[in-house]
């Protein structure tokens, strides 16, 4: 008898199989937007405001159109000539392209100048001269909302305060009878600093308008192609067919690269009106100053608790810092994401939170750095919440989430909020990670180093997030529902080429993609070329960020195997002349039930596709499938960190970290473990070093790599992983999604360690990041240290 | 990097780059590592006319000691070479101390010490190291050379004493009054960061009374800070817990930082103090054992 295939070895599921993409990219043959050189190329450079907030008084250009080798100063007041100087936002709000009336954050877009060389363009842009009024600065909500505080979006008809949403969800009622009944009430308020997804490789891209067919090319860094082709349609009123969005390699993205940004629109509208292919690529200080940040949230919350530990409800208020355009990359019905997804994983039957979002003079953004939609924000509030209520209660901090995270036969479990946890094993999570790091041990050797002066601290923290926006019918981009789809193409020979709607950037999706389809044809990932980035030659999908490639354009592509599957069976029974009925599949191969040995592979039903068909059955292989999620994703995750504080400096030292992560089946579990760490690196960073902050006059601070610390190999501890498998059951082949767990629900476990370490002095919260001089200032002084803008500097 | 437009000179010796230097006058700026000077034309923060790159002039790439005990570092020894010397391991522990702690690995193989002492950024580590040696730096123009005290050397941030048409060739500590111990420590938020602060002890001692003392801090001023109370402190006396604490009080009352993104000014006072108090209590635990 014939034996079924090896899935591990021909790279199905399971296969830690190595990085298809890496071997372009460690032999330096990648191709970024930079790398693109297109016949009669101009190099675009932008000129950005040195100014939080000015009225623009006069931009005099003259100088720079007399420089040799420009072709084009553009201002705001040109592009409003092509309906251009505004754009809208992803959340309904507009922004500007090239600042017209004022300037409303240090950074933002004044003028671009075109010419021959990026060096020329650069110093046509210094050239220009603007004169500006300066005028008040804000840098926080607060500021925002004072009484006398200027309106920064004067643009905006109607708008008289600087307040750009209100949102509330859950049972205020509810909630507040619950509190009524409570034993202790543990409130704590923190903020969430602002961050920056910093990918390597900044944003940039090249338009290329045709003139002659007045088709649209452009070459550029974006997440999302398909979405940034309806936006083009819409912003630049082209029509969508005649619009080519190519994303080729892309170095990094973490959110970053879903919006659309005025350097994209001004090389554009560039190209069009010089019919020429214009590069414009942004420097690193561009890409941090002005481009989609992450975070700025504040948190004032509360737990109702009963005094055996019970919480019986939740209640919060959450800030946000939006700067100075509303330009969050989120669905449409959810003004602050999926904030209302903290508090999740507990059972907690009353929840009520408010939002208010204010406009600031900072860069817009609000992007999802490494996270579904603001999860990020409400996971750390959750557990830094949670480790307060516990020390509140003068309760173990991993007892209390014992009795209050959800059991495994409370599934599927409907949360106040709504969402539907549909599958987990909470608790056994929470239990390997304890047993990995030897909790009670390490609290017994936290005593006894106390003794000696020594302060060690263990911090916990443990999550669910809802991933893989979304089922349609609840999540939209700009009206546009969120599946996505998959498209595949098994040639004569049995190899194939797979199309996604998705977007890889470091995700490894060439890897992983090809080996969903081996593991439901039997095909070698090998023999699978998975392609994506280029509209014109990919099926619709939304993108690629929030953890949604796997549970959406991942599912797709199971999907449109098992329909080729189910067409290879049609051709199998024809080969093997049985019906179809008495055809049986194993992997790589149908066989006929009643002689196992008499059988054809899926390679000979591709070439029978094509060469050998049945009377009556459509020629070909190739086929595609839309899913539309009927819920999100739930991952799981329980992170525990040890440390050691340095009482005399504040510097703070990882002993251990631990990572259990249930992410659900495991399509390349070494891309998973690379997903953890990368994720928890950047936790780590967030919780030690890495902000952007600003001064009291909106000076960015954190432009450049010597002050927005990104850590390296030196400072960043090791990673102890471990894994339980809670297959989702809605997704075709199980799997859940990881690519931000870590990041999510890493920072929170870093905090709540260096917090435990002080848990003697009554300090309730210190903000991110840890920096040393703020641990030492809360261990010094006994109190709680804001971290929040404006930044406290002497006067020069 | 798109930095202005520049002329660039790379003469193949010195009476070269001293013509060149004539020839351009303070249009000129030196490029040795290029670890500091780079960073700034490429944010267009300096926009010098000329470059004088200096790499292709043989002979200043070392580091020895001379006949009369004093250690020369060359205008275009790189700091990886330090980090690395033997010499400096067995007779400079405040300097090997240091070298690590410069920037990353990528700036070390690239910085030089004396390009990092030109530049005179009051949050360089080598000048602080430099103050406590009692080093100094040696210019040299087409007439001849000069020594500069390293007391002497910055003028003010990010300015030097050097004439527009001479270049500091190498940096040289002096021989040594006794036996050498001390440390460099430095705070930093993570490695390639400036220094929140830094210290440097250098001590030479006949066996436990302390001849010479030099402590010097980074990052806690508008230069680098020689600290000569806490080191008139020491001098002549032995390491124990009254002279170590007076050090360290004097040291930290010598600094004269600002509160920013780093911590406030109080933070980085009471660093001084802890970094001066450790890195004397070492030696003095060193001594003991």
């Amino acid at each position: 008898m014939a034996q079924a295939l090896d899935e591990v070895k021909i790279g199905g599921l399971g296969a830690s199989r190595k990085r298809v993409e890496d071997d372009r990219f460690v032999v330096g043959k990648g191709n970024y937007t930079d790398d693109f050189k297109l016949p009669g190329m101009l190099h675009m450079e932008i000129l950005r405001s040195p100014l939080a907030h000015a009225r623009i008084k006069s931009i005099d250009t003259s100088k720079a159109w007399q420089m040799p080798g420009v072709h084009m100063v553009l201002t705001g007041d040109m592009a409003a000539q092509h309906n251009l100087a505004w754009m809208p936002t992803l959340s309904y709000d507009t922004q500007a392209v090239l600042a017209t009336d004022k300037v409303r954050f240090q950074g933002q877009e004044i003028a671009c100048v075109v010419a021959d060389d990026p060096y020329i363009a650069k110093d046509g842009c210094e050239a220009i001269q603007v004169e500006y009024e300066p005028l008040p600065v804000i840098v926080n909500p607060y500021q925002a909302v004072a009484e006398g505080a200027p309106v920064i979006r004067d643009d905006k008809e109607g708008q008289t305060d600087n307040i750009c949403y209100r949102w509330d969800v859950g049972d205020r009622e509810g909630t507040e009878r619950a509190f009524a009944q409570a034993d202790v009430v543990s409130k704590i308020e923190l903020h969430y600093p602002r961050s920056h997804p910093s990918p390597i490789e900044c944003c940039g891209s090249i338009a290329d308008y045709n003139a002659a067919t007045t088709k649209l090319t452009v070459y550029m860094t974006t997440q999302a192609p398909h979405i940034i082709r309806a936006a083009v349609a819409i912003v630049a009123e082209l029509p969508e067919h005649m619009i080519r969005i190519v994303s080729p390699d892309i170095g990094g993205g973490f959110g970053n690269k879903v919006p659309v940004y005025p350097g994209y629109v001004c090389s554009i509208l560039c190209s069009i009106l010089l019919a020429r292919p214009i590069k414009w690529i942004e420097d690193k200080t561009g890409n941090l100053i002005s481009t989609g940040y992450a975070r700025d949230m504040y948190y004032k919350g509360e737990l109702a608790l009963r005094k055996d530990g019970k919480i019986l409800a939740v209640r919060f208020h959450a800030d946000t810092d939006n700067g100075a355009f509303f330009s969050d990359a989120q669905p449409t019905k959810f003004k602050i994401g999926l904030l209302h997804s903290a508090f999740a994983c507990y059972d907690i039957p009353y929840a009520y939170m408010t939002a208010q979002g204010a406009y600031t003079n900072k860069a817009p953004g609000g992007v999802a750095y490494r996270c579904s939609f603001r999860v990020t924000e409400a996971m750390f509030f959750q557990e830094r919440a949670i480790q307060t209520a516990a020390n509140d209660l003068g309760m173990d901090q991993a007892e209390f989430r014992r009795i209050n995270l959800v059991k495994d036969d409370q599934f599927p479990f409907r949360t106040p909020y709504g969402f539907l946890l549909d599958s987990g094993q909470y608790e056994k999570c929470l239990d390997v990670a304890l047993n990995a790091i030897g909790y009670h041990d390490f609290l017994r050797e936290k005593e006894e180093a106390r003794k000696q002066g020594r302060r060690l601290g263990i911090g916990l923290s443990t999550m669910t997030e809802p991933l893989g926006a979304g089922n349609s019918r609840e999540y939209d981009i700009l009206g546009i529902k969120m599946f996505d789809c998959a498209e595949l193409r098994v040639h004569p020979s049995g190899k194939a080429i797979l199309k996604i709607g998705s977007k890889t950037q470091g995700q490894g999706h060439e890897t992983t993609f090809a080996q969903i389809v081996s593991h439901e044809l039997g095909i070698p990932a090998a023999d699978i070329l998975v392609q994506h980035g280029d509209t014109d030659n990919t099926p619709f999908g939304m993108g690629t960020y929030a953890s949604r490639s796997t549970p959406t354009a991942g599912a797709a592509t199971a999907m449109v195997s098992r329909k080729i599957r189910a067409k290879a069976r049609k051709l199998a029974a024809h080969l093997l002349e049985v019906s179809e009925e008495d055809v049986e599949w194993e992997l790589g191969r149908f066989y006929v039930r009643s002689a196992p040995n008499n059988g054809v592979t899926i390679q000979e039903c591709a070439m029978a596709a094509y060469g050998n068909m049945p009377d009556g059955l459509e020629p070909g292989l190739e086929n595609n499938a839309y899913y539309d999620p009927p819920n999100m994703t739930w991952p799981f995750a329980a992170y525990i960190v040890t440390v050691e504080v340095d009482p005399e400096t504040g510097v703070w030292d990882v002993l251990r970290m631990v990572a259990v992560d249930d992410c659900g089946v495991r399509i390349n579990p070494m891309i998973v473990e690379g997903q953890i760490m990368g994720g928890m690196t950047e936790a780590y960073a967030m919780s030690n070093m890495q902000f952007i902050t600003f001064d009291a006059e909106g000076n960015c601070v954190g432009s450049n790599y010597m002050d927005y610390l990104l850590p390296t190999a030196w400072e960043t501890p090791g990673f102890e992983l471990h894994e339980v498998v809670t297959p989702s059951p809605h997704h075709p082949i199980g799997a859940k999604g990881i690519g931000e767990c870590a990041c999510v629900g890493g920072p929170a476990a870093f905090v709540n360690a260096v917090h435990d370490a002080l848990d003697d002095t009554g300090v309730r919260n210190i903000d991110m990041p840890l920096l040393p001089h703020r641990v030492w200032e809360a261990l010094t002084y006994k109190r709680d240290v804001s971290g929040a803008p404006p930044l406290k500097t002497d006067a020069d | 990097m798109y930095p202005s437009r520049f002329h660039y000179e790379a003469p193949r010796s010195l009476a070269e780059a001293f013509s060149v230097l004539q020839a351009y006058g303070d249009e000129a700026k030196v490029l040795a590592g290029g670890q500091s000077l780079i960073p700034l034309i490429k944010l267009r923060f300096s926009a010098p006319a000329v470059i004088v790159d200096i790499n292709n002039i043989p002979g200043l790439d070392y580091h020895e000691e001379d006949s009369d005990g004093s250690l020369n570092i060359g205008a275009l020894c790189r700091h990886r070479t330090l980090e690395r010397s033997p010499l400096l391991r067995s007779r400079y522990p405040t300097m090997a101390a240091c070298a690590p702690l410069i920037s990353d690995p990528m700036v070390r193989t690239r910085g030089t010490l004396v390009g990092s002492l030109c530049h005179a950024d009051p949050q360089g580590d080598w000048a602080s190291v430099m103050l406590a040696l009692g080093g100094d730096i040696i210019a040299q123009s087409a007439k001849g050379e000069r020594a500069i005290p390293a007391s002497q050397f910055v003028v003010g941030p990010f300015q030097n004493a050097l004439e527009p048409n001479e270049i500091a060739v190498r940096a040289r500590v002096p021989a040594s009054k006794g036996t050498r111990s001390g440390t460099y420590l430095k705070l930093e938020r993570r490695v390639g960061d400036f220094a929140t602060v830094g210290v440097a002890v250098a001590l030479e001692a006949s066996g436990s009374t302390i001849n010479r003392a030099g402590i010097a801090l980074t990052g806690v001023g508008p230069s680098n800070i020689q600290c000569t109370e806490a080191e008139q402190a020491l001098a002549g006396k032995t390491l124990n817990a009254s002279t170590v604490e007076q050090a360290a009080r004097l040291a930290a009352q010598a600094a004269q930082p600002k509160t920013d993104v780093r911590g406030s000014a109080e933070y980085k006072r009471h660093i001084v103090h802890t970094f001066v108090m450790r890195a004397l209590s070492n030696q003095q635990q060193a001594r003991a054992a």
